[in-house]
């Protein structure tokens, strides 16, 4: 762990309010999670992985875009360790940084349809944009 | 009873009907719904980092002009009543928050969280009550099958939203049986649809979609209802293979009371 992912894991655990040494490793969050399949990291792993200081694959990582904040792994996490609010800190990491946004406007007019609601666009810019 | 009302930015546009056939059936039960002169959109996606302050704010100026006005605060579209709910919550139980969203707005009197944020299907529970409502049904939806599809806003996290038994939920089903209608207890009804991945990962959302439709489709429901307008787009747009009709609870309320063709 470099001294810059230990800092960072020390932002993530402040900015997420996640206590990872509290997850007693059921797996429960995975178990649960509808993106599963889609991930590369799953939630019980950035559990572990911050509590290691493994920021960097977890920058990197495929999933913190296809976390899709249903709260099933806060809801039924049986140590209230709440996995959603890690993927989410870490994601902010990445889309805070200047230049770093995942989605951007113009991006937008090609992803509209007839009945696409306005909620999935501001909740995709909620998610992927700063 | 006369509540604030916080429509949203989708139901100004694409769910429409959500919106008018719930103003149609308020006005039929009595219940005034006063919308709010200057709401703002309320971002969609509750902010869930405790450094996240601007992100909040528009849900606060809502909860704020509401307290202003006297009133409770109602909400229709699942994602807005989820924000609104839980800023509130920040507001009152996160010190840190309250004092900068405070020292941001620099209201004349500070906010602290005193307004109740009330959900329509919670309003026809808790203020007219399942068994009036019944009483009030004109033309009951009589061998209609209808599954709930609850999806993840209105129920999670339960210690917050404190909406219903979060795993067991029950409040829809009621809804349909006051109505007339048979409810269909379906499995995935509080299972993710897909949400806002539709635009990342459009097969993730089709996935989602299809496993909650062939759940209603199995059970025999002739209809499935939502309070989303994501989900009702995810059930209706993504799902692949077998359709079920997805509508939006307020417009089988409408058509109960015999208020849908008036709006129509």
């Amino acid at each position: 762990m470099s001294f810059e992912e230990k800092e960072m894991a020390e932002n993530i655990k402040r900015i997420s309010g996640v206590n990872p040494r509290k997850c007693m490793k059921c797996g429960k969050c995975s178990g649960t999670c509808p993106a599963y399949e889609e991930m590369d990291y799953h939630p019980h792993e950035f559990v572990a992985m911050v509590e290691k200081g493994r920021i960097d694959e977890l920058l990197a990582s495929k999933s913190i875009w296809t976390c899709l904040s249903c709260f099933a792994c806060v809801e039924r996490c049986p140590r209230s360790v709440e996995p959603a609010k890690l993927i989410e800190a870490v994601r902010l990491e990445v889309i805070r940084a200047q230049g770093a946004n995942h989605l951007k406007a113009v991006q937008i007019p090609e992803l509209l349809d007839e009945k696409l609601p306005q909620q999935a666009i501001v909740s995709a810019f909620r998610k992927y944009s700063k | 009873m006369t509540f604030s009302y916080y429509p949203g930015c989708t139901l100004k546009t694409k769910a429409k009907d959500l919106d008018r056939y719930a103003r149609s059936a308020a006005a039929a039960l009595g219940v005034e719904m006063a919308e709010l002169p200057e709401w703002q959109c309320c971002g969609a996606v509750y902010p869930q980092a405790k450094d996240e302050i601007a992100t909040k704010l528009s849900a606060v100026r809502a909860l704020m002009a509401a307290r202003d006005e006297g009133r409770e605060l109602l909400t229709l579209c699942s994602a807005c009543h989820h924000v609104i709910k839980r800023v509130n919550h920040d507001m009152v139980s996160d010190e840190n928050i309250r004092t900068k969203v405070n020292n941001y707005l620099k209201p004349e009197v500070p906010y602290t969280g005193e307004t109740k944020v009330i959900h329509y299907l919670e309003m026809l529970r808790d203020t007219v009550g399942f068994d009036e409502l019944a009483k009030r049904v004109t033309r009951p939806l009589k061998g209609r099958r209808i599954a709930a599809y609850y999806g993840c806003m209105l129920l999670r996290p339960g210690n917050v939203m404190g909406f219903d038994d979060p795993e067991n939920p029950r409040i829809m089903e009621d809804f349909i049986r006051a109505i007339g209608a048979e409810p269909v207890v379906i499995a995935y009804r509080n299972e993710c649809c897909g949400g806002y991945m539709t635009l990342e990962n459009r097969a993730l959302a089709q996935k989602k979609a299809t496993t909650v439709v062939d759940a209603a489709a199995s059970a025999g429901a002739d209809t499935i209802v939502t309070a989303c307008p994501l989900c009702q787009y995810n059930l209706d747009v993504n799902a692949v293979g077998e359709r079920v009709p997805v509508l939006y609870f307020t417009e089988l309320l409408a058509e109960a009371l015999g208020v849908k063709e008036a709006e129509a």
